[in-house]
Formats: structure tokens, sequence, C-alpha cells
């Protein structure tokens, strides 16, 4: 077990608590910038893939995790991110300006859509962000001078001063460097008063208001971020893709979103990354499965949602802390080694209200 | 001179009569009782008060100022606090943290300060943290500083929650039925600390209680409610052997 003797109130603040996590964080950080290194491009690629979805995960537990709204519609954030990007690439603006503008421009319309949903909690508000899914879904298709259609539009390839940032090793430090600032900014949040505040509102919305906090500004607050980040990866995942077309920001992308965090472990920033990774390798996964069983299964219409929906449906009943919970757990094990007991983590049935989980 | 003075006020529920027609002022540095049997409209006090509910008729008055209109989540910012019957803390986190989601109404950075975390906001978490601390060294909470909300016993749970309303800093308590599913060990605590966070903090506390002893041991005034109308206020003595208290409880 480690003891860490506090001294001062900032030890309490700090991102890094002691040194073990100083060690291990600097080791990850060492493997992840020299990886490019040791790594062939087809794997950098899934790299970038995994941290692109980890963008999008920070946004998405942001909102679900800490302020309790669920979203179904989150692909739709993510389209109007890439196809914000890529407009205005081809209209010449330089990439770091276009991308920090798509990522305004859709943490603004997760602003104004977040209005009416704040009436709304539960079923009734993943029921209206999938609609929203489906309406951005149409404007794609049928807004043709902006966004091509169905034929869609490629992604020009974009520079910083002759720089060519699509290159596979450019591309993968641009969204390591970006996933990093992410997940900074939400550690930011979430120690000060705005990211206690979402927590207040997910957990009692009757004392959050009588602690003096506004439910409605801080429920649109966290949309607004939310979508932010959704479409800051959206426009990384422009240049993943490189061609936009309104068939790669369907329903199953919205899912495949709600997988991620709910996998990864709802209410933590680790598990958006375990869950990005998860995600990020579930079609490889799928691939090799599809080798091995015979073709009456492999070739099932609908196989990859199924699977989807399947690997939702069993970390809900089994692990609902999802990855990073478990990890937990396992830890727990090792630090207590020969006094762990059994019935520590044993789900009870509940009878006040509080135990139960919501 | 009177801290909040009620004046008419009067709330329905379809066709029942919660709250009517009630006037009341209680003076700054008093402890005021609140008692009358299930469904006399106590906690529908509270929830005016602290403006979860609209008022049909008359208006509420604090520290001079008109509150029938503040939105709910200003009146944490004028200087009122409150707790409430079945707990209603932030489960899944810690007892710090649920403190320190109790000093946000003495926030003064705005959002893009805190996704930078400037120096601003970092001496603000100190400061915040100064003053959870204060509280828990005041109600002995120590023990339970970093334990997640949800493994702790309802007793506990109870102080906490007076203790997140005191990191708002209020010139006003409401305690919706402290004493409620605590021991009488518990409860001669709660009496002591009460008397505490009168005396040495200076704040006004209004109270719905049930165990008469705690309301006649730590109360100044008390005030007798049946059915939403008022039977009487005056001292714990007085109400409790006024007879129509008597016939409100116990029946003719």
């Amino acid at each position: 077990m480690r003891f860490v003797r506090k001294t001062h109130y900032v030890q309490d603040i700090n991102i890094i608590k002691h040194g073990g996590q100083r060690f291990w964080y600097g080791l990850l950080a060492v493997v992840v910038v020299l990886a490019p290194l040791g790594l062939d491009r087809f794997y950098l690629g899934e790299l970038s893939q995994v941290f692109i979805y980890a963008i999008a995960g920070i946004g998405l537990m942001l909102l679900m995790g800490y302020t309790g709204l669920v979203s179904l519609g989150h692909a739709a954030f993510l389209a109007i991110g890439a196809y914000c990007h890529t407009w205005l690439l081809g209209h010449g603006v330089p990439f770091p300006v276009s991308l920090f503008i798509a990522t305004l421009f859709t943490a603004g319309v997760g602003g104004i859509v977040g209005i009416p949903a704040l009436r709304m909690t539960g079923i009734y508000l993943a029921v209206a962000t999938l609609a929203f899914a489906v309406i951005v879904e149409q404007v794609l298709m049928h807004w043709e001078s902006v966004t091509g259609g169905f034929r869609g539009m490629a992604v020009p390839k974009a520079e910083i001063l002759g720089w060519n940032i699509t290159s596979p090793t450019s591309f993968y430090y641009v969204c390591l460097g970006l996933l990093t600032a992410g997940l900074l900014v939400a550690l930011n949040l979430l120690r000060s008063p705005s990211g206690r505040a979402m927590i207040a509102v997910r957990d009692s919305e009757t004392s959050a208001q009588s602690m003096g906090i506004h439910i409605n500004r801080t429920k649109n607050l966290a949309f607004t971020i939310s979508a932010g980040f959704t479409g800051l990866a959206g426009g990384l995942f422009a240049h993943k893709i490189g061609y936009l077309a309104p068939d790669a920001f369907t329903l199953l992308t919205s899912i495949q979103l709600l997988l991620m965090v709910v996998v990864g472990g709802l209410g933590s920033l680790h598990g958006v990354v375990y869950g990005a990774i998860f995600i990020g390798l579930l079609p490889q996964a799928i691939a090799i499965f599809r080798d091995v069983v015979p073709p009456a299964v492999s070739q099932l219409p609908g196989l990859e949602p199924g699977i989807f929906g399947l690997i939702l449906v069993l970390f809900l009943i089994y692990e609902p802390q999802g990855i990073y919970g478990r990890w937990l757990k396992i830890r727990l094990y090792f630090e207590e080694f020969p006094l762990y007991r059994k019935a520590t983590h044993k789900r009870q049935k509940s009878y006040l209200r509080t135990e139960r989980l919501r | 001179m009177s801290l909040l003075v009620a004046n008419n006020i009067a709330v329905s529920f379809g066709g029942i009569k919660a709250v009517h027609d009630l006037s009341f002022a209680v003076d700054a540095g008093e402890v005021f009782s609140i008692v009358g049997p299930n469904g006399a409209g106590k906690t529908t006090i509270f929830n005016l008060i602290s403006r979860i509910y609209d008022m049909d008729e008359g208006t509420l008055n604090f520290n001079g100022a008109d509150i029938s209109h503040v939105p709910a989540h200003a009146i944490a910012e004028m200087g009122i606090a409150r707790t409430f019957q079945n707990t209603e803390l932030f489960d899944r986190e810690t007892v710090l943290k649920n403190l320190l989601i109790g000093c946000h109404v003495h926030r003064r950075t705005n959002i893009v300060q805190e996704l930078a975390f400037l120096p601003s906001v970092k001496a603000q978490e100190l400061a915040f943290r100064k003053q959870a601390e204060d509280v828990i060294d005041l109600l002995d909470l120590q023990n339970y500083r970093d334990q997640v909300i949800g493994n702790l016993p309802y007793g506990v749970r109870k102080m906490i929650e007076i203790a997140r309303a005191l990191c708002v800093q209020p010139r006003l308590l409401l305690l919706d039925e402290p004493s409620s599913g605590l021991n009488p060990e518990e409860t001669e605590d709660l009496s002591f600390w009460l008397e505490d966070i009168n005396d040495d903090l200076g704040i006004t506390i209004i109270m719905v209680e049930h165990d008469m002893n705690l309301v006649s041991r730590a109360s100044d005034r008390v005030m007798a409610l049946a059915d939403g109308v008022l039977i009487t206020i005056g001292t714990p003595a007085e109400v409790q052997n006024h007879p129509e208290v008597l016939r409100a409880y116990m029946g003719d």
C-alpha cells in the first residue's frame, strides 16, 4: 500500500499526486513519444485513430460521466467539426486556425442544442440528441453547395509553414499533442468550481441549486464543452478518413462513442483512454473473428453493430464501472494482497435510494 | 431585528392548502424551530424560503430584501443555506468534494480561467480548501474527509450535509429534521454543535424537528403548525403546553 504524506493542500490540487504517478505517466509519455521510431505506418495510423477517439471521448465523458446527461447524437458534433474544418481548409484557411474555428463553431452549435435539451433528462434527452443527429445527417446529404451531398468531399492536405502534417508520423504527433492538451484542459475543469458544479448537477439537482449552482447554465456549459471536444476530434477525424461523406457519421458512430465511455468506465478520464483503445482495436478483433467463424456467421448482416450492442449490454450487467473500474479492483487486490476481502466490491441489494445505481 | 419575515404566505398543491396565510418573523441570532404533525407544511416552508416552490400569495423578506421572486440558485449567495430531510448529498464523491461544492457560491473565477487553471483559480481552490477544513474541524469530520459519501452511515451523512451548508457561510441555516435517523448519542452531539454554530459562528438557525427534547434544549422560540395553519409561536415550554398543540398531536 502507498501512503502519501500530505503537508500542503496543493498536493491535493496538483494533477500528479505522488512519485509513483510521476514515474508511470513519465514512462507512458516517453513510450508514446518514441513510438514512431519502432512502429510501422499502419500501427501509427491505428494509434492516431485511438487518440482521436479519445479526444471525442473526453467530450462525451464530461457530458455523460460527469454531468449525467446522455447523448446518442455525438456523431453529429463529430460531423460538424469534420465538415467545418474541411470546408475552411478548402477555402485556404491555414490548418491550426481552421481547426480552432471548427472547434469553436461546434462548441457554439453544442451550446445552442443544449438550450432545448436542458429541459430533458434521461431517455428523453437521449432521443432528442438522436433526433438532432438525424437532422444533421440529412443536412449533410442535402446541403450540396457546402457539404458535397452524397458525393462528399475530399479533405485537402494540410501544411504548417511547409511542414506536411498529414504524413503518418506528423499526424501522430499532432493527435498526441492535442489529446494531451485536451486531457489537461479536462483535468483543469474537473478540479475547479465549474467541473464540480457539473458533478453536483449529476448527483442531485435540488441540492446543487441550493448550493448556488445555476443548473441550466451548468448543463449548457457541459454541452458546449462536450461539443467543442468532439468537434476538435472531428477535424482530426477528417484527415484520418481522407474523404468526407455522410455515411461516415451515422448512428453507429454515436453508439461507438457511447460504447467507448461506458466500456472505459463512466466518470473517469482514464476510462476515456481505455475505452478509446478498446474501440480502436475492436474492428481488428471483429475482422479476425470473421476469418475464424464459418461464412454463415461472418456474412451475417449487421454483425458489427450487433457485437457493439452485445458488448455494451455485457458491460452494463457485469462491470458497470467499465475497464477502469475493473482495473481499480485488480489494483486494490494486489495492494492488499494477502488480506484482500472477497466481498469488498460485491454488489449488494440496496434499500436506501442513495445506494442505488443511477 | 428580524432577519427573515414571512407575510401571509400561502401555497397550495391542487386542492390542498399546504401553507395557509402564514406570517412569522425570525430574529437574527436565534434558533427558531418549526414543529407539527406530518403534513403540517413544515418542509414546504423550507422549500418556499429556498425558492424551490413558488408562493401563491404573500411575501418573504430576508435581511430587508424581498426574496419572493429571486431564482433558487441565487438564494445561497444571499446567505441562506439548507439541508434536506432525506440527505441530498453528491453520493459518488468524497466528503471533501461535497464541502468544496458547498463553497461554490464564493466562486470569483470564470470558465476560461478555470480551463487554463490560472494562478487565480489555484489561489481560490486553496482558499476553498481552507474554508472546508475549518468546517471539518468544527464538526470533527477529519476521519471521513476522503471517504465516498455512498459508503458512509446515515448519521454521518446528516452531519456532512450540515457541514456542506456551513461551507456556504450563510447568515441563515435551514435544517430539515437534522436528528432524524440519528441515535441518541449523535442527537446529543448535534445539540452541542447547533449551539456552536449559533453562538460561535453567529448563524441564525431555522429547524424543522420532531424530537421535542432537542427542540426544547436548542431553540429560543418554537412555531407550531397543523395542516398549514399557524397554531402558536412561543418559547418551547409555552408551545409544548399549548392546548391546541396538544390537540393537533394527540387528537381530541
